[in-house]
Parts: structure tokens; C-alpha cells; sequence
């Protein structure tokens, strides 16, 4: 079905296994399923199950961000968190105070986080490995008691939040949705235009790491002295990845703010920033695809684990993760795998 | 004559008629979605999970008190089903369960959700779908703002409220005082921080001669003490959470400072906060209670206070009565139980809204005596009065009269 993910998963030393780029993409007729899915399945819901899959969507591409960073260059990152919320604050502030429209306002949130993960890298590249995760851990600490400071408290908020008002669908929608005597909830509307979003974002992903600055990425997450050696401009380069990937999580933030409307700094601890790093990883680190089932496995796996128990829900949550880790350790993505190889003997037979 | 006896059976017939329908009428029950003829579905948010989860301990409360309720045969004939789901404290999850309550398992309204932050989530939600979303467990004094926000309602004491009394006090007894204020930073803190100064008013500049804010993250807050005792101020108001008003407690003692020490009601447990941090430190400490302290030994022989602890031991026995949660869960799930009687048959949210907003003098008994419940149409703030109390020996005495300190959103 797909002849992208053939290649067997390779087991490598490193923290970070080699992931060949072809490996990190779907075939065409699994994405256009995908696609599919995505689009058909709102059209038959609740509001409720809406709102849910537009907050699939954006973990998935905050998810998808640090896969880019971890996966993609090979550098550790749990200040997700930290971009997430200067993405969300910034939407939020351009919304409520300068009356900016929505839309605008992702662009924005993208471009300031990007700045501020480049400036961030910076500093950061004398540090590898779990040093440069303690060294973002700190900054994903610091950012909820940044957002309270007095100084910033008249755009921000402080500790009480903004509230951001939810947008309607445009009238040039609405209106041709009329004819169909149709009519388009926000929660429709918000998710058809996260979708859209997501996609550009996945497309752009796609190729970023097909591209000539993705093959610099991975050859410096594969061997950084070999990757100078043949005229890869590494310090460039990783906080290039650290840019793209704050950039990518600030616009998820944007969006996050959009959709749930509201933003208060108890919205971003820690907390955010280990379960964007728990969802890459049960999504499979280094395949883009998997960010999804990340994203699903953050959302979901909690309320599941509720289910089982109110009292000890953090154990029950604890255990399905542990048998998730020791059962399929590469992730969704060795489930798609084992998935292909299962469809091809039964295509030779 | 036979006309006659006609007509007079025309027009009796035409009155029972009449009598009846207008009895049905009457008798008519109306639901919204999430009641019905046999069942009353509330929705609540707990933190069960994460940085605050001590105080899921409320919602446990809550379900055990509506379970007995329902053992005794619910409320009208109706039991209630308490669906009460956990969000970490964080808001985007709040406002995702609230969302699954509502839109999923359809209830008739959340009760009782659990903190600022989580509630500001939902706020604009809450009363754009026009579900109630009642009796908040928050002490921010935004929930009291019936003309934009009628369909949210808080339940204890605002903290503008309480620390207004405060402001009074000082300024009856201690009017030349210097006042020293060590606050959480957060919007409790500060809220506790502007309706002092707003209870000060013109004299709050001169009198307020030191500020200090401490994060949750401090192991200790010892040096802030020590740079409050340093500005020679004579009063110090404490508005701190139980661990770190124990600290400060302790610490003050260490030091020699003795100012005229006002504890917030957050922190004034005598189990959890006094206890710990040694009755010989803690005598003459003046703060306000609304509630009875299980741990104070006046109250051994109250009948309300044994109507709780039969509770806790029948019904919720895994509770422990030292947690100040307990009985806030138990009084607040009174009320809530109130509020669905004076409803009756009509169930719908607008009627639960107007019920709530009408209770007249209601007391769950482990209130202090004379605090009642009161609300209106424009007095969305059920529990406004306080008492001051002053710590002596081993329990607090309460003196004064009851004060109230209404402050609106």
C-alpha cells in the first residue's frame, strides 16, 4: 500500500536512531485515507468530538515540531512548552488588545517564536544531549512565572488570563453554505481552518527535511564531525532547527489559544512540555506521520486511564504508557511497519 | 328545571375540566436536558490529578454526600448522577471536560469546579451555552457579577470580602498601625492584596509600609520574613497557603518579631497549620472563619458538627476530618441539595439559576452560628459574612459580631 515506510527499522547505538528521510513520510494512498478521514469525519459529529480532533491537530503539529528538533537534528528539547506559550500569548495579546484578526495573528505568533528558538539556540549549542535538555527543561520552568510578572501583567493578564472570543465563520462561507441551506458551527469552521493549517505545516515539514537544510540536519544528527567535515555549517544549522521548531510550536499555540479560548499561565507548565515529548515518542521519533498518534495518545490515553479509575488515575496512565514503551518502543511507528509487512504477505500469498 | 340541571352540570363539568387542567398545570414538570422524571445529572471539574490535587478530596466528598442523598431516596424521587471528571488544573483541559459534560454526557449544569484559573476557562463558555455553572470553589470575587455572567455563581467568602474585614479591624484598633504584607503570587494573593488596600482606602499608601510576594516554588519563605521584620512594622498580614503560613508561623517566632499577626482564612486550620507550627507560637494570631473547625474543641458537642462526623464516619470514611476540604465539599453539596429541592418538579437551568438565586437564610450547620446563605437576583455572593477569631491556648475564640463584607465583581 505504501512503499514509503519499507525500510525495517535499523537498531543503532545512539539515543537517536538514524531514521532514513524516506522513512519519515506516508505513501500517497495512506495520506490521501488520512486525508480523507479528516475531512469526512466532522461533517458527522458532535461539536464536542469537533473541538476534540482541532485539539488533536494542534498537539499533533506542536508534536510534529519537536519531532523536527529531536528527530529530525538529533537535539533534545523539553521547553516545548515555553515557544507554545509565547505563540498563544502573542495571538491572544494581538486579538484582544490591537483587534487583529485571527488569522493574522499565527503568522505573527510563528515569526516572533521562531526568534526567539533561534536566539534561544544560540546559547544552546554548547550543549548536547541531556544538558541541553536540562537547559530547556529551565526555560519551560521559568516561562508560567514570566507570564505573571507584574511588569508584562497589563497585556498579559497576569495570573487571570486573557479570554480570547472564539471567531465565526466568514460570511463569504456562510453564505454559500446558506444555498445548501447549511450552517457552519465555529467549531466546524475552527476546525476546518486548523486542518488547513496543519496540512501546510506537514507539507512544508515534508519537504523541509527532504530539502538540502533537512539533509544537513540529519547528517549532524548522525555524526556531527562528519557533518562539518563535509561543509555543513552545524552551529547554523542546529539553531536554524531550533527556529523552525519553536516557530511551528508557536503557531500550534496560536491556534491552541484560538480554540480554547483563553490563556492563563497555569495553561503552560512543565507538564505541557513532557506530554508533547511523551507524545513524540509514542508517535515514533523522526516519523512525522506518527505525531498524530502522539497527539492522540496525550489526549485520549488520560481520559481512558480516568475511566479505569478515578482515584489512581496517574497509575493506570503510568501503566499504559510502560506497556506502550516495552511492548512497540520505536512507536506508532514500528505499528505501521509491522502493519505493511503483514499486508505484504498476504499480497504475496 | 331539567335546563337547569344541565347547565349546572355543563358548568360543573366545564370547572373540573378547568380545575384540572389548571392542576396539571401546576404540577407540570419541566425538564432541560440532563433531568428527567428519575434522574438529575451534575457535572463537575476536579483536580485529581497534578499541582492541586489535595483538594480533589471535594469532589470525593461531594459524590459520597450525593450518594447517601440518594440511598435516602434522592431528591423529589430523582437521584443524582455526579459525573465528575479530573483536569489537572489546567485550563485547556477544564475547558475540554466541560465541553464533554455538557455537549456529551449532557448534564443539567456543572456544580462546584475547582479553581481560578479552570473556571475563567470556562466562564465565557459556561454562560454563552447558557448551562449554570454553579457554586464555583473559588474565592475570586469576578464570580459575583450577575449582569454579565448570570448563569455563574461562586460560593464561599471572596477574599476582597474577608480581607476588607481585616481592613477594618485594623483600622478601628490600630489606626496608626505599619503593616507588613507577605502574599502568594498569584490571583488569589493579589486579590486578597487590592481588597485590603481597598478596605484601607485613603490611608492604605501610609499604612502598607512593606509588600512581599513569594512563588509556590519557594522550599521556604524565611528570608521574606526576615526582610518584613527589618521595616519595623507593628502588624503583619499573612496572606499565605497552609504550608507556608506554618513557615511563617514558626519563623517569626525564631526571630523575635512580634507584630500583630492577621492570618488569612485559607491558612487558618488549626490541624494542618497551627498544629504543626506550635500552639506556643501561634497564640493571639487574629484571623476570620465562616466554617466550624473540626479540630476545635468547642464544637465536640454541636449537633451540626456530629451530623458531619456521622457523615464522615457512615458514608465517606476514607475522608479525613483534619482537611479543611472535607467539610467545604459537605457544606457546598448542601446547598447544592437546597437549591434542587426549591426547584421542585421545574428543572429546567433557567429555574436552577433562579433557585440558586433565591436561597433566604439558609444554614448548612457546619457554618458558624449566625453566618447564613443568602442570595438574590443581584447578589450572586451566597456566603458573605464572617467572623473574627483570635487564637488562645489550644482553639480559636471567636469575638465581635458576625461582619459582612459584601463586594461585588
Amino acid at each position: 500500500m505504501s512503499a514509503a515506510i519499507e525500510d525495517v527499522v535499523t537498531e543503532s547505538p545512539g539515543v537517536i536512531e538514524a531514521v532514513p528521510k524516506r522513512a519519515m513520510t506516508l505513501g500517497t494512498g495512506t495520506s490521501l485515507v488520512m486525508l480523507g478521514l479528516l475531512l469526512l469525519t466532522p461533517l458527522f459529529v458532535k461539536n464536542f468530538i469537533i473541538f476534540q480532533m482541532t485539539m488533536l491537530l494542534i498537539y499533533g503539529v506542536a508534536v510534529l515540531a519537536l519531532n523536527i528538533l529531536t528527530g529530525g537534528s538529533g537535539q533534545f528539547s523539553l521547553g516545548q512548552s515555553a515557544f507554545y506559550a509565547v505563540g498563544a500569548y502573542t495571538s491572544a495579546i494581538l486579538m484582544e488588545h490591537a483587534g487583529m484578526n485571527y488569522a493574522l495573528t499565527l503568522p505573527i505568533a510563528g515569526i516572533i517564536c521562531f526568534a526567539f528558538g533561534f536566539l534561544f539556540g544560540q546559547p544552546a549549542l554548547r550543549l548536547s544531549g541531556v544538558y541541553l535538555a536540562l537547559a530547556t527543561f529551565a526555560l519551560a520552568t521559568a516561562m508560567p512565572q514570566l507570564l505573571k510578572l507584574g511588569y508584562f501583567e497589563q497585556w498579559t493578564g497576569g495570573v487571570q488570563g486573557l479570554v480570547v472570543t472564539k471567531p465565526d465563520p466568514p460570511e463569504a462561507v456562510q453564505s454559500m453554505l446558506s444555498w445548501l441551506h447549511l450552517k457552519m458551527s465555529q467549531d466546524m469552521w475552527l476546525y476546518y481552518f486548523t486542518l488547513v493549517i496543519t496540512i501546510a505545516i506537514y507539507i512544508f515539514s515534508v519537504n523541509l527535511l527532504r530539502s538540502r537544510s533537512g539533509r544537513a540536519f540529519m547528517a549532524i544528527r548522525d555524526n556531527e564531525i562528519a557533518a562539518s567535515a563535509m561543509g555543513v555549517d552545524v552551529a547554523l544549522y542546529k539553531t536554524l532547527a531550533f527556529g523552525v521548531s519553536a516557530g511551528i510550536t508557536g503557531v500550534a499555540g496560536g491556534l491552541g489559544a484560538i480554540t480554547v479560548q483563553f490563556v492563563a499561565p497555569d495553561s503552560y507548565t512543565i507538564t505541557l512540555a513532557i506530554s508533547l515529548f511523551l507524545g513524540m515518542v509514542v508517535g515514533g521519533v523522526g516519523w512525522l506521520p506518527g505525531s498524530i498518534v502522539g497527539s492522540a495518545f496525550i489526549i485520549f490515553v488520560p481520559n481512558i486511564a480516568e475511566g479505569i479509575s478515578k482515584g489512581l488515575s496517574g497509575a493506570v496512565f503510568g501503566v499504559l504508557l510502560f506497556l506502550v514503551i516495552f511492548l512497540v518502543p520505536h512507536g506508532a511507528r514500528q505499528v505501521a511497519i509491522v502493519g505493511q509487512q503483514l499486508i505484504g504477505r498476504f499480497r504475496k500469498n | 328545571m331539567p335546563v337547569t340541571t344541565r347547565r349546572l352540570a355543563i358548568a360543573s363539568a366545564a370547572f373540573v375540566v378547568f380545575a384540572a387542567s389548571g392542576g396539571s398545570a401546576l404540577a407540570q414538570k419541566k425538564y432541560d436536558t440532563g433531568a428527567t422524571d428519575t434522574e438529575i445529572k451534575i457535572g463537575n471539574i476536579m483536580p485529581y490529578s497534578g499541582p492541586a490535587s489535595a483538594y480533589g478530596v471535594i469532589g470525593k466528598t461531594e459524590a459520597a454526600y450525593f450518594k447517601k442523598i440518594n440511598d435516602a431516596g434522592g431528591i423529589n424521587g430523582r437521584k443524582i448522577n455526579f459525573i465528575s471528571y479530573d483536569d489537572g488544573y489546567s485550563p485547556p483541559k477544564t475547558v475540554e471536560q466541560a465541553r464533554k459534560l455538557v455537549e456529551s454526557d449532557e448534564v443539567l449544569f456543572i456544580f462546584n469546579s475547582l479553581g481560578t484559573p479552570p473556571n475563567s476557562a470556562i466562564h465565557k463558555y459556561m454562560n454563552a451555552k447558557k448551562v449554570p455553572q454553579l457554586f464555583v470553589a473559588t474565592g475570586a470575587t469576578k464570580w459575583n457579577d450577575p449582569k454579565d455572567f448570570p448563569w455563574t455563581m461562586g460560593w464561599q467568602p471572596n477574599y476582597q470580602s474577608e480581607s476588607r474585614i481585616y481592613a477594618k479591624y485594623l483600622l478601628k484598633e490600630k489606626p496608626d498601625a505599619k503593616i507588613a504584607v507577605l502574599y502568594q503570587n498569584d490571583d488569589y494573593g493579589k486579590d486578597y492584596l487590592k481588597g485590603l488596600k481597598e478596605g484601607l482606602s485613603a490611608k492604605a499608601a501610609s499604612m502598607i509600609t512593606a509588600e512581599e510576594s513569594y512563588e509556590t516554588t519557594e522550599p521556604s519563605i524565611d528570608n521574606h520574613i526576615v526582610k518584613l521584620k527589618s521595616t519595623g512594622a507593628d502588624v503583619f498580614v499573612d496572606i499565605t497557603t497552609p504550608k507556608f503560613a506554618a513557615q511563617a508561623i514558626k519563623k517569626i517566632a525564631e526571630v523575635e518579631w512580634k507584630p500583630l499577626h492577621i492570618l488569612n482564612n485559607v491558612a487558618a486550620s488549626v490541624g494542618s497549620v497551627i498544629k504543626p507550627a506550635g500552639y506556643e507560637n501561634s497564640q493571639g494570631i487574629i484571623s476570620a472563619a465562616y466554617l466550624k473547625d473540626v479540630t476545635d474543641p468547642q464544637w465536640d458537642n454541636d449537633p451540626g458538627m456530629k451530623e458531619f462526623l456521622d457523615f464522615l464516619a457512615k458514608d465517606f470514611p476514607e475522608g479525613n476530618k483534619l482537611d479543611n476540604s472535607v467539610i467545604v465539599g459537605y457544606g457546598v453539596a448542601q446547598t447544592m441539595v437546597q437549591v434542587l429541592k426549591q426547584c421542585g418538579d421545574d428543572l429546567t437551568r433557567a429555574n436552577v439559576m433562579k433557585q440558586a438565586a433565591n436561597l433566604k437564610d439558609f444554614r448548612t450547620e457546619v457554618l458558624l452560628p449566625g453566618v447564613t446563605i443568602n442570595t438574590s437576583p443581584t447578589d450572586f455572593a451566597p456566603i458573605s459574612q464572617l467572623q473574627l477569631q483570635r487564637f488562645k491556648g489550644e482553639r480559636w475564640e471567636l469575638f465581635g459580631d458576625v461582619i459582612s463584607g459584601d463586594v461585588g465583581g
